[in-house]
């Protein structure tokens, strides 16, 4: 797989560390009543699609950004790539 | 059977058969046996039929098993053999034996260390030993012996502990020295290597079976119990009435049961889906290869412990093999080149010949990867639904303690005694089952 990297083009999938899903991004409050089991979902349960999913890739072997890509876990064709900063930013998750 | 036998080896072979061949009882018309072989072959092959029959869904059951691989059926074969259920029907979406159970590569062995594991695994490794006189099928139960191999001083302290956390559970482990080795795998570079070999843990119980033969035994064996084994009948929903799950809509009708039972790893997150539920389960995609076909050169099954390599040598003379999965999210049943330059190098380290052997095929499967590297046989929060998956990329030596422990489940709903860590609450809990101490992140598992 290649992918296209926000700032440096296309580059193999191999330089990039898998981090799972993107709903990784959104932490839970840890000041709710619900937080225990909040934080085991969060920490335990997947919605693993068979289809889209957008997923977290560290590029490890490279300027060690952080991407959000969305994948079709059937095909393995990349849709969409962008850094993760940016997405965590558009969703309310920057400080 | 008995008195057969004796009849057979009393008699003069060339002269008597016939009479021998006529005294075959109508009951030992299903059986298999080396008499009913020749009888065959000197009837031209009329008498045989159908391994199992080609079932049409009934409109109810009392317990449906979604999924026809080698869990699905022995599930089916266990809960009407062992726990006397007489409507179980077991409901595959393609042909039975096409996904995982026909793309592992083949392993056997006990050889897990935590309390959680390694019980269930050890009765699996013995349920294996009886398989092939239990379903009176040649399943080639090859116990060839599987051996890990230490490179570090620190990988001997932890095999060490391994092997006594085994044999504390009843199985047997052997912490072999390299004269040992080399006695047995005579071309194993033990003096100069990359990653020197410096002994190993072997279990001489551990070893092969012909994967797609278990799958076809238990079917054969389930469908003589009466179990209704039903292809090309895809599940596509639940039906739910007041919160139960009482049966399941397919591609082939509607069909109601008690118990609904999913055991389709590979495939969970896409069937427990439609029962609106989240599972600690990842998909991912493991390859695995096979070559060209040669003389015997490897005796037993071999692990590589500096990289994850493992290889053994099917009866046809290939060398099946694999490594890592390819470690992100999928559903295709295929991988991609990284991991398999990553594999051939393990491969190269330990066998560097493997260089000069030609690839016949490579495939991939997908494995339920869990959170903590263990599977699940629970009951879900669904009255009516269970659940079996999660097995990672150690399914296939499971299987006959899978269906067994599920089967137990099924029938009693309450856990196999071997199987009562294996439960959905243990995440909520704290009690993981993590034998490689990665955490919650299912691609290191």
């Amino acid at each position: 797989m290649i992918i296209e990297h926000p700032l440096l083009g296309p580059r193999d999938a191999s330089e990039f560390t898998y981090m799972g899903d993107a709903a990784l991004i959104h932490r839970p409050d840890w000041t709710a009543t619900t937080a225990v089991q909040d934080f085991a979902d969060y920490g335990y349960l997947r919605d693993n699609p068979a289809g889209r999913h957008r997923e977290l890739w560290f590029h490890e072997g490279g300027d060690r950004s952080w991407l959000v890509v969305t994948r079709d876990t059937t095909t393995h064709a990349i849709t969409s790539v962008e850094l993760a900063r940016d997405v965590a930013r558009r969703e309310g998750r920057s400080r | 059977m008995s008195d057969l036998h004796k009849k057979w080896s009393a008699t003069d072979v060339n002269n008597n058969y016939i009479s021998v061949i006529v005294t075959l009882k109508e009951s030992d018309s299903m059986r298999y046996s080396g008499l009913r072989v020749i009888k065959e072959a000197l009837t031209g092959h009329k008498g045989w039929s159908p391994a199992w029959r080609d079932a049409t869904p009934k409109p109810e059951y009392d317990i449906i098993v979604i999924g026809g691989g080698g869990h699905g059926l022995a599930t089916a074969y266990y809960l009407a053999k062992i726990y006397g259920q007489r409507r179980v029907a077991v409901l595959e979406k393609g042909w039975i034996g096409g996904g995982n159970v026909g793309r592992n590569t083949t392993i056997i062995r006990s050889n897990y260390m935590l309390d959680g594991n390694e019980p269930f695994y050890e009765f699996s490794l013995k349920l294996w030993e009886g398989l092939e006189q239990d379903l009176n099928y040649n399943a080639m139960v090859s116990q060839r012996g599987i051996l890990n191999l230490i490179h570090s001083d620190a990988q001997r302290d932890a095999f060490v502990r391994r092997g006594n956390a085994m044999m504390l559970n009843g199985a047997d482990a052997d912490l072999m020295t390299t004269q040992q080795i080399k006695k047995k795998y005579p071309f194993l570079n033990t003096t100069d290597a990359r990653f020197p070999i410096k002994g190993g843990l072997a279990q001489h119980r551990g070893g092969t079976v012909r994967h797609d033969a278990v799958a076809w035994g238990y079917a054969r064996a389930a469908d003589q119990q009466g179990v209704d084994i039903i292809q090309n009948c895809e599940v596509t929903g639940f039906i739910m009435e007041n919160g139960t799950c009482c049966g399941v809509e397919t591609t082939r009708g509607t069909i109601r049961a008690t118990k609904v039972a999913s055991c389709v790893a590979g495939s969970s997150g896409r069937v427990m889906e439609m029962a609106g539920l989240r599972l600690p389960i990842e998909s991912h995609v493991l390859q695995a290869f096979v070559s060209e076909g040669l003389k015997p050169l490897l005796p037993g099954v071999i692990t590589f412990g500096a990289g994850h390599f493992y290889c053994s040598q099917s009866d046809k003379g290939g060398l099946v093999f694999g490594g890592d999965i390819d470690g992100y999210n999928s559903y295709a049943q295929r991988g991609n080149l990284p991991v398999v330059e990553d594999v051939c190098e393990g491969g190269m380290a330990i066998f560097p010949m493997l260089g000069r052997i030609r690839l016949l095929r490579m495939w991939g499967g997908i494995m339920d990867m869990s959170m903590d590297g263990s599977p699940i046989i629970d009951r879900t929060s669904i009255d009516g639904l269970y659940f079996n998956g999660g097995w990672c990329y150690g399914g296939f030596k499971a299987t006959p303690a899978s269906g067994y422990a599920y089967a137990h489940l099924l029938a009693r709903d309450e856990p196999h005694p071997t199987a009562t860590a294996y439960r959905f609450d243990r995440f909520n809990r704290g009690l993981m089952i993590d034998e490689k101490g990665m955490g919650n992140q299912p691609n290191l598992h």
